[in-house]
């Protein structure tokens, strides 16, 4: 029963560490690159602008699609790892 | 073919696939009317999310929005798609262990509180029909401008098509119409796209073109559209913001927001396992971003498209001849969409931005006045005919259109019916009702919710624009902080869920109400809503009423970890419960042993 309960801290452990690891890369290229740092990345030029108009209009999204399929693809195969997934 | 019989077609064509679709998927039983079942494959809630959380503000507004503000709106573009990570990974998968139909269920189970379902019910409901409200003047809009018909005609067939599919075949009709919505609009939008990109960069892929070659100038198309707009006086479109505060704030309320708008967290109790509810809403985002990639460069590319229509030779060339305007100025000027007036009696038309700062120059071109007002609405609806496409391509505009707003409009009314038939009458009023009464309650709330949201659709109380930032306000900073801590805390109880979930509310409320009317009367506001007046308005960094939900969301948080410290933690079964939605095997498994 110990065993159980410690492995189950484990896997919440590791699914809440996945999260903010996500989130922080989440924060970084929306508000980061795409509003706060924008004035640091003007020095990038990206077709007729810079690197931080790109990521307020393009990079932010295709990186928020990366991430819920990495997080996704994580998560399924942790579930497995502990033993918690659905057979 | 004339143009009506064109848009006839299509629009007909669409609506009888929908039909046929609501006929073939009718519900039999409770679990398919909410939740279609359970059975729904992870790519295809993908696609029906995407259409179900893609309405006419989408497909329509958007664009327009982007066009007119340049940067400054890429909010819209972050801020409706990163609401997707939140729900992947902070909602999604351990409300689909839960394992039950709708929003409140979790809320009132997990507060073990039939206060907090019905706060939750009262917040859903207030959210949802704000939002419905706007599906169906826009619906209404389409049907008036593309098929001849008066706007509250337009409605009642809208109206007649959703009770159709929604009532007979609730979730699992709703899910598989909504497939089709998705496809139908996913054309309509990028066919026009790729054309107009075609025109301008050479390049098929507009996501590129917005940063390809300008064809004609050799500049890059940015930096081109950057400067026409500045000889007119506007800001550079690429141009930074300087409240940046205010930015992040709005952008991170239509986050929360759209995590926590209900008709688009039940999309994810349809499919069959926690590990698929986490793909799915992958999957959603990749169909959204079809359309979310290309909407900015359908906007630079609109604009830059218009300017060069009213300035041929160059913004410091001679304006168009009114006389010669292309003949899809004079269709929308039909609508009242696109004003004209003549100030200067030149009889050309001049645009420009119409500012103390720009007067010298406009006095020295002897303009006397900008003259055109062209509603950001018909950007997107108008582009085919501003790029010279064939006429099927402007009926599957109309047809993309209604799709977006009916897709969306059923599944807030579907969210709304199981708040009502399953939440209030069998959670709390009526808790032996059958499967069959209650699954007839269903039906008939269905009904009575598309009644009303047809009637306020053809009678929009004066606020229909504002009333949106209110539903996102609502979601983010009342029920998308319940949902996480009931989800992440074992120690917020049922006095701090309710007291944060008042809190959030009531603050947001009463923000907005202060600067856009108590309770949108015009005339009642506090204070003008103009960025002096906000608050930290003296400073420069005035948060802005629609940008409140993200502070209310943290009064949220704030009031429901201190009022739980205060008092009892919950019972050793809650705490069970919040272990077992934390684990995707069987509850059974998770704790009993």
């Amino acid at each position: 029963m110990a065993d159980h309960d410690s492995n189950a801290k484990a896997y919440w452990q590791a699914n809440l560490r996945l999260i903010i690891i996500s989130l922080a890369i989440w924060a970084l290229v929306s508000y980061g690159f795409g509003i706060l740092l924008r004035p640091m990345l003007a020095g990038i030029p990206v077709g007729g602008t810079d690197l931080g108009f790109w990521f307020a209009q393009q990079g932010s999204i295709l990186t928020f699609i990366a991430l819920i399929f990495f997080y996704a693809w994580r998560m399924n195969k942790l579930d497995k790892e502990f033993g918690v997934d659905e057979e | 073919m004339s143009q009506f019989a064109i848009n006839l077609i299509f629009v007909g064509g669409s609506f009888a696939l929908y039909i046929a679709i609501a006929i073939w998927a009718r519900a039999g039983s409770t679990k398919e009317f909410y939740v279609a079942g359970g059975g729904v494959n992870p790519v295809v809630n993908g696609m029906a999310t995407a259409a179900d959380w893609m309405s006419a503000a989408s497909f329509i507004s958007m664009a327009g929005l982007i066009a007119a503000g340049g940067y400054a709106n890429s909010t819209f573009l972050m801020g409706w798609t990163g609401g997707y990570v939140l729900l992947a990974m902070l909602l999604a998968p351990y409300l689909r262990k839960f394992g039950k139909f709708t929003v409140p269920d979790f809320i009132g189970d997990r507060f073990y509180s039939t206060g907090a379902r019905l706060v939750a019910v009262a917040c859903l409901i207030i959210a949802s029909v704000t939002y419905v409200i706007g599906q169906m003047t826009g619906a209404g809009v389409a049907f008036s401008r593309f098929l001849e018909v008066s706007s509250d005609m337009g409605l009642i067939i809208a109206a007649v098509i959703v009770f159709l599919y929604a009532v007979m075949g609730g979730m699992k009709g709703i899910t598989y119409t909504q497939v089709a919505q998705y496809v139908v609009l996913i054309i309509a939008y990028t066919i026009p796209a790729v054309f107009i990109s075609l025109q301008l960069t050479g390049n098929f892929l507009p996501p590129l073109g917005l940063f390809a070659e300008h064809t004609e100038s050799g500049m890059p198309l940015l930096a081109k559209l950057d400067e026409v707009v500045r000889e007119l006086g506007f800001r550079d479109y690429t141009a930074d913001v300087d409240n940046k505060l205010n930015m992040v704030l709005f952008t991170l309320s239509l986050m929360i927001g759209t995590a926590g708008l209900p008709h688009v967290i039940i999309r994810f109790f349809t499919v069959p396992k926690v590990a698929d509810a986490r793909w799915s809403a992958g999957w959603a985002l990749v169909f959204i971003a079809l359309l979310y990639l290309t909407a900015p460069a359908v906007a630079s590319m609109a604009r830059l498209n218009l300017m060069n229509t009213i300035y041929p030779a160059g913004p410091t060339a001679d304006a168009i001849q009114y006389a010669e305007r292309p003949d899809w100025m004079k269709t929308w000027e039909t609508t009242g969409l696109i004003k004209f007036d003549d100030k200067n009696g030149d009889g050309r038309i001049q645009v420009y931005n119409d500012t103390p700062a720009f007067a010298a120059t406009a006095a020295e071109r002897g303009w006397n006045g900008n003259e055109l007002t062209v509603n950001n609405d018909i950007l997107v609806l108008a582009n085919p005919e501003i790029a010279n496409l064939p006429g099927w391509v402007i009926g599957l505009i109309a047809a993309g259109g209604l799709a977006a707003a009916l897709s969306t409009a059923a599944g807030l009314l579907l969210a709304i019916s199981s708040a009502i038939s399953h939440d209030l009458i069998k959670g709390s009023l009526k808790p032996d009702i059958s499967e069959k009464g209650e699954l007839m309650a269903a039906r008939i709330s269905m009904g009575v919710a598309i009644v009303v949201a047809t009637w306020l659709g053809m009678n929009p109380p004066g606020f229909a624009a504002q009333t949106v930032a209110l539903a996102f306000g609502i979601a983010a900073a009342s029920i998308f902080p319940a949902l996480m801590m009931g989800i992440f805390s074992k120690r917020v109880n049922n006095v701090g869920a309710i007291a944060g979930m008042l809190a959030g509310l009531i603050s947001t409320c009463v923000y907005i109400f202060l600067y856009l009317g108590w309770f949108f009367i015009p005339g009642t506001a506090t204070f003008a809503n103009t960025p002096d007046n906000w608050l930290f308005g003296g400073t420069g960094y005035g948060i802005s009423p629609l940008s409140f939900g993200a502070v209310g969301a943290m009064i949220n948080f704030a009031v429901a970890f201190t009022v739980s410290a205060l008092t009892a933690p919950p019972p050793a079964r809650i705490q069970e419960l919040v272990e077992s939605v934390r684990f995707p095997r069987g509850a059974g498994q998770a704790v009993d042993h």
